[in-house]
């Protein structure tokens, strides 16, 4: 038997499913419309989510036998520190992709998930400001993983002021993406801290090789909030993308034809 | 909040306006952009048409 031959010059041979479809999701008005519908629904799965989570959190979950009722903040304070990393690892991952293809949209993405990234690490700061008093007696210490964290803030507010301060969008995403890509080093040494130096801090209780020590029926509540913090973070991106995709591409063929149809 | 309600509702309180605000905020722009877009197009269909 022969293998199937194709007659078509080696450039002109029709793509895979999957090579068209990842080519049509980095074209704007495609990812515009179909993250536009996408919307809603991931916005009412992460109302959902956090329904739950809140209420197995402040509700079902018992009091913590060594930190009474205070421990309820770790419902928000750990996703929202767990998120400050993804996003920033998001940030850094699509500024390099549109560092080296000059993916628009990469670009896009990145610009967006800077500000909720940041969002999300001043919360971590916060609520953990607002859980350090009453247990270590202090709002806050100059210790590694505080420390390392608010470096993470600075990142992202660097990241913003850069953007704003650059007119011109591919400068603009060309300089963010050497900055957030250079600042990655500061991921590992932020989950890491609790171990290297010795720190108020506790160490990690759900992200380590061993089992979590944590039980069930407070760790279910906190996976709950993880994963709608998660959603939300999809949900503000797809907003915000939106508008930046508007925005840069506000004289195209197709926005026009979308905005005003003659 | 077993003593603690001045710790724990503060948290929970600044994590609800922050996280409403993330999506709100960019949820108003993209709509008055759209409107501000579609002023712009629509002066520019009638100008082609006079």
């Amino acid at each position: 038997m022969t293998p199937p031959q194709s007659d078509l010059p080696t450039g002109n041979r029709p793509r895979s499913i999957w090579s068209r479809r990842f080519h049509q999701l980095g074209s704007p008005p495609f990812f515009y419309n179909l993250v536009g519908k996408l919307l809603p629904w991931v916005g009412a799965l992460c109302a959902l989510c956090f329904a739950a989570g809140l209420y197995g959190g402040l509700v079902l979950a018992p009091t913590d036998y060594q930190q009474g009722e205070s421990y309820r903040i770790i419902y928000i304070h750990v996703p929202a520190a767990w998120m400050s990393m993804f996003v920033y690892l998001i940030l850094a991952i699509s500024g390099g992709i549109g560092l080296i293809w000059r993916m628009k949209l990469a670009q896009a993405v990145a610009r967006a998930s800077a500000p909720i990234g940041a969002a999300y690490t001043f919360l971590a700061l916060l609520t953990g400001s607002l859980w350090g008093k009453p247990m270590w007696g202090t709002w806050w210490i100059w210790d590694a993983r505080l420390t390392s964290e608010l470096v993470l803030l600075f990142l992202y507010l660097g990241y913003m002021a850069l953007q704003s301060a650059i007119d011109d969008r591919r400068t603009a995403a060309r300089a963010g993406a050497v900055l957030a890509l250079v600042g990655v080093v500061n991921l590992p040494i932020i989950h890491f801290s609790v171990e290297w130096w010795s720190t108020l801090h506790q160490g990690p209780t759900v992200t380590k090789f061993d089992t979590p020590s944590i039980a069930t029926s407070m760790l279910i509540p906190l996976l709950l909030m993880a994963i709608a913090f998660q959603l939300h973070y999809l949900v503000a991106l797809f907003a915000r993308v939106r508008t930046e995709i508007l925005d840069s591409e506000r004289r195209s063929a197709w926005v026009t034809k979308m905005l005003a149809p003659s | 909040m077993g003593g603690y309600a001045l710790f724990v509702w503060p948290a929970y309180g600044a994590t609800v306006l922050v996280l409403s605000l993330a999506v709100v905020l960019p949820l108003r722009r993209h709509r008055q952009l759209t409107r501000e877009l579609e002023l712009i197009a629509m002066q520019r269909n009638r100008s082609q048409i006079t």
